[in-house]
C-alpha cells in the first residue's frame, strides 16, 4: 500500500465530511428547507477509495447520484453541494437546473449525469474512446448502482469498452437495494462482477466498506487501463443505510433489525477502526475532526442559505452551444 | 460542374470533413468495409483507417451514447443509424442526453455531433425500413433537425452539421439516394442550417415540403404549370429550428398554403407548419391551410399496392395542389 499517513487521514476527512454533509441534507429536507435529497450514506468508503486511485483532475469521471463522497474527493465543496440542494445561483453541476446530486464538475473532468440510470456509462465509454483515439494516457471511471446493471445501456457500454480495449473502469456500488428491490430480484448471479465473463473483461468483487481494499483493486484496474490492457468491472459491496431518497420510506420493505445489523459495518466506523489500529487516528483526533466537519457544514449551510437564487430568465438559456456565455 | 447522386454528395461531404478535421470520425453499423448498407461511407475506411471509420456493435443506443461521450471529449462524431426506423433504442440518448447536455450543465458541456439516418418509404421496406421519424425529434429543444432534398444541399448541409457545435439529426431521403441527381460544385462550400429556400417561384399557392416530398412537389408543380397554375415550392431544409420568416413571406405572397409530408398525418411535422401559418399569416390566407400526409395507420406496409396506398407521389400531390388552387 503506497498511501502515506497524511493521505489516509485526508481520505478519512473526505469520508467524514461527505457523511456529515449528507446527514445535514436529510435534516434540511425534514425541515422543509429543500425539495429533495438522495444519499450516499454507507457507500462513502468505496467512493473515496476509488477516487484516490485515479489521477484526480487529470483522469475523467462519470459518477452517479450517490457519489457525494467521490465528488468531494474530486474537489466539490459542501458549500457547492448545498447550493445544489437549495437550487441556488452558481451551483456548479447545472446552474441549479437539475435536481441535487446530478453531478457535473468541469474543473475536475466530471461529466454531467441525468436521472435515467446507466445512460452515462455510454458517455464514459465514448470519452475513453476519445482518449484512445488521441493516444493519451488518461483513464475514465464510471460508477453505477447494482440495480442499474440490468439496463441495456450498461451492457452496451461495457461491451464497447471490451471490444475496443478502452481505458475505463466500471465501478458497481452494490448497496443491496434498487429502491425497494433486493439483489435477488435484480440479477441471477451473486455479484454483478460475474457479468464480466460474458462480456470479455475481468470482473472483481471487493468489500465496499473497506476503503483501502477498494483503493487497491481500483489501483490495479487503473494501471491496466493506463497501460492499454483495457477495462475492468469492479463490484464494491456495501449497504444503503438510508432510504433510497428523501421521498422513500424503507420501513415498507426492510426491517429495522436488518438495517441496524448493517450499521455495524458502517464504512465510517470501519475506516476509523482501521486507522486507529494503524495508530494514525486517536480518539482525540477523531473528536477534533468531528468538530471541524460540523463547523465546515455549518458554515457551508450559512453561506448557501445567504446565496441568491437564479434569475427566472436564466431558465431560457443555454439551449444551444452558441448561447453559452464563457466568462 | 459534376453531376452526382444524393448519396454520393453525402459521401463526398464525409470525405472532405474527415480530411479537414482529425477530430471527425464516422461510427455505425457496417460503415467500414461494407461502406454502409446504402454505400454512403464506401471507401472511407481505406482512406482514414478503422480507427476513424468505426464498425459499431449492433446497438443503436451505444452508437449515439458513445458518440456523445466522444463529443464531450472534443471529438466530432458522425453517427450513422442504419435506418431511421432503428433509432428508437437510441431515443433516450438523443432526447435525454444529447439534446439536454448543454442546458443541464449550464453550458459547461456541449455535444457537437451528427446523427445521420436514412428515412422514408417507397422502397419496399415495409413497416420497419420506411419510417419518417422527424416529428419525434422536432419538439426537442437542444437538437437541430435537417433534411436535405438534393445533392447540393446534402453536401453543404452535412458539412455545416459536422461543424455545428450542437447535436444535429440529419435525415436523408433514402428513396432519393440514387434517384435524385444534381450538380455539385467542386471544392469547399457549406449550406447554412436554419434557412428554408424558395426552390420554385409561383403566385397561386405555396407548398411546403422537405426531403423526398420536396422532390415530388417540384415534379407536381411542373405538371400544374402546364395547366396554368403557378405553384411556389418552399424547401424547408431545416425542420428545427424552423425558418418561419421564409414560410410566412411565401404565404403572404400567394395566400394559400399546402404542407406535404410523408409521415403520419396526425401530430406530424406539417402540423407545426400549419399552426405557424395560422398564427403568423391568418389575414393573408384566402383558403384554409391544407395538409397532405401519410395516412394514420401504424406504418407503411410492404406489399406494392398497400405501399402505394400509403405513399404520397407526384400525382397525389398534384391533385391536392389543384384542389387548393380552385378554392
Amino acid at each position: 500500500m503506497d498511501l502515506s499517513k497524511e493521505t489516509l487521514l485526508e481520505m478519512y476527512w473526505t469520508l467524514l465530511l461527505a457523511r456529515r454533509t449528507d446527514e445535514r441534507a436529510w435534516a434540511l429536507h425534514r425541515q422543509g428547507k429543500i425539495a429533495f435529497h438522495i444519499s450516499g450514506i454507507g457507500q462513502e468508503a468505496a467512493q473515496v477509495g476509488a477516487a484516490y486511485a485515479i489521477k484526480r483532475g487529470y483522469d475523467w469521471v462519470a459518477p452517479y447520484y450517490r457519489d457525494l463522497a467521490m465528488m468531494m474527493a474530486l474537489g466539490l465543496t459542501p458549500y457547492e453541494f448545498m447550493l445544489g440542494l437549495m437550487g441556488k445561483k452558481g451551483e456548479p453541476s447545472s446552474g441549479a437546473r437539475q435536481m441535487p446530486s446530478h453531478f457535473s464538475l468541469k474543473r475536475a473532468n466530471v461529466v454531467s449525469l441525468s436521472s435515467p440510470v446507466a445512460s452515462h456509462n455510454l458517455h464514459a465509454a465514448g470519452i475513453a474512446l476519445g482518449i484512445k483515439m488521441r493516444g493519451e494516457d488518461r483513464i475514465v471511471i464510471t460508477s453505477i448502482g447494482e440495480g442499474s446493471t440490468a439496463q441495456g445501456e450498461w451492457y452496451e457500454a461495457v461491451n464497447w469498452a471490451a471490444i475496443h480495449c478502452l481505458p475505463i473502469i466500471f465501478i458497481v456500488q452494490n448497496n443491496s437495494y434498487a429502491i425497494s428491490e433486493p439483489i435477488q430480484k435484480q440479477m441471477a448471479v451473486p455479484s454483478s462482477a460475474d457479468k464480466a465473463c460474458g462480456l470479455g473483461l475481468p470482473g472483481v468483487t471487493v468489500d465496499g466498506t473497506d476503503m483501502l481494499k477498494v483503493y487497491e483493486v481500483v489501483q490495479t484496474a487503473v494501471s491496466r487501463a493506463r497501460s492499454g490492457e483495457g477495462p475492468t468491472l469492479i463490484e464494491a459491496r456495501a449497504y444503503r443505510l438510508t432510504p433510497h431518497s428523501s421521498d422513500d420510506d424503507d420501513r415498507s420493505y426492510r426491517s429495522r433489525e436488518e438495517v441496524d445489523e448493517h450499521k455495524k459495518d458502517d464504512p465510517l466506523l470501519v475506516t476509523q477502526r482501521t486507522l486507529q489500529a494503524q495508530k494514525y487516528l486517536t480518539k482525540a483526533k477523531i473528536d477534533e475532526l468531528e468538530s471541524k466537519a460540523i463547523a465546515a457544514v455549518d458554515q457551508a449551510l450559512a453561506d448557501a442559505a445567504a446565496a441568491p437564487y437564479p434569475e427566472p430568465a436564466d431558465a431560457a438559456f443555454p439551449v444551444y452551444a452558441e448561447e453559452v456565455q464563457h466568462a | 460542374m459534376p453531376e452526382m447522386t444524393l448519396v454520393d454528395a453525402v459521401r463526398l461531404a464525409l470525405d472532405e470533413e474527415l480530411e479537414r478535421d482529425p477530430n471527425v470520425f464516422v461510427v455505425g453499423e457496417d460503415v467500414g468495409k461494407r461502406g454502409g448498407v446504402f454505400r454512403a461511407t464506401v471507401g472511407l475506411i481505406d482512406k482514414y483507417g478503422a480507427e476513424r471509420v468505426i464498425d459499431s456493435p449492433l446497438s443503436e443506443a451505444s452508437i449515439v451514447g458513445v458518440g456523445i461521450g466522444a463529443a464531450i471529449y472534443g471529438m466530432r462524431p458522425v453517427c450513422e443509424i442504419q435506418f431511421s426506423d432503428f433509432i428508437y433504442p437510441a431515443f433516450n440518448q438523443i432526447i435525454n442526453q444529447a439534446a439536454k447536455m448543454c442546458y443541464r450543465s449550464g453550458g459547461e458541456w456541449t455535444v457537437p455531433m451528427v446523427i445521420r439516418a436514412p428515412y422514408g418509404g417507397g422502397i419496399g421496406g415495409g413497416l420497419y425500413h420506411s419510417q419518417s421519424v422527424e416529428a419525434f425529434f422536432t419538439n426537442t429543444p437542444g437538437l437541430k433537425v435537417v433534411v436535405p432534398s438534393n445533392p447540393y444541399d446534402a453536401k453543404g448541409l452535412l458539412k455545416s452539421a459536422v461543424r455545428d457545435p450542437n447535436p444535429v439529426l440529419f435525415f436523408e431521403p433514402k428513396k432519393g439516394y440514387r434517384l435524385i441527381k444534381g450538380e455539385v460544385p467542386e471544392g469547399e462550400y457549406t449550406v447554412p442550417i436554419g434557412q428554408a429556400k424558395v426552390s420554385r417561384e409561383g403566385a397561386d399557392l405555396s407548398v411546403f415540403a422537405y426531403g423526398m416530398m420536396h422532390y415530388y412537389c417540384l415534379e407536381a408543380a411542373g405538371t400544374l404549370a402546364g395547366e396554368g397554375i403557378n405553384v411556389e415550392v418552399v424547401d424547408l431544409r431545416t425542420l428545427y429550428p424552423v425558418d418561419r420568416q421564409t414560410i410566412l413571406a411565401s404565404v403572404r405572397k400567394t395566400g394559400k398554403a399546402l404542407v406535404v409530408y410523408e409521415a403520419n398525418l396526425t401530430g406530424g411535422y406539417g402540423a407545426e407548419i400549419a399552426a405557424s401559418i395560422a398564427e403568423g399569416a391568418f389575414t393573408d390566407l384566402d383558403a384554409p391551410v391544407r395538409r397532405l400526409a401519410g395516412p394514420d395507420v401504424p406504418a407503411m406496409p410492404y406489399s406494392h399496392p398497400l405501399q402505394d396506398w400509403f405513399m404520397l407521389n407526384p400525382e397525389k400531390i398534384a391533385a391536392a395542389m389543384r384542389d387548393l388552387a380552385a378554392y
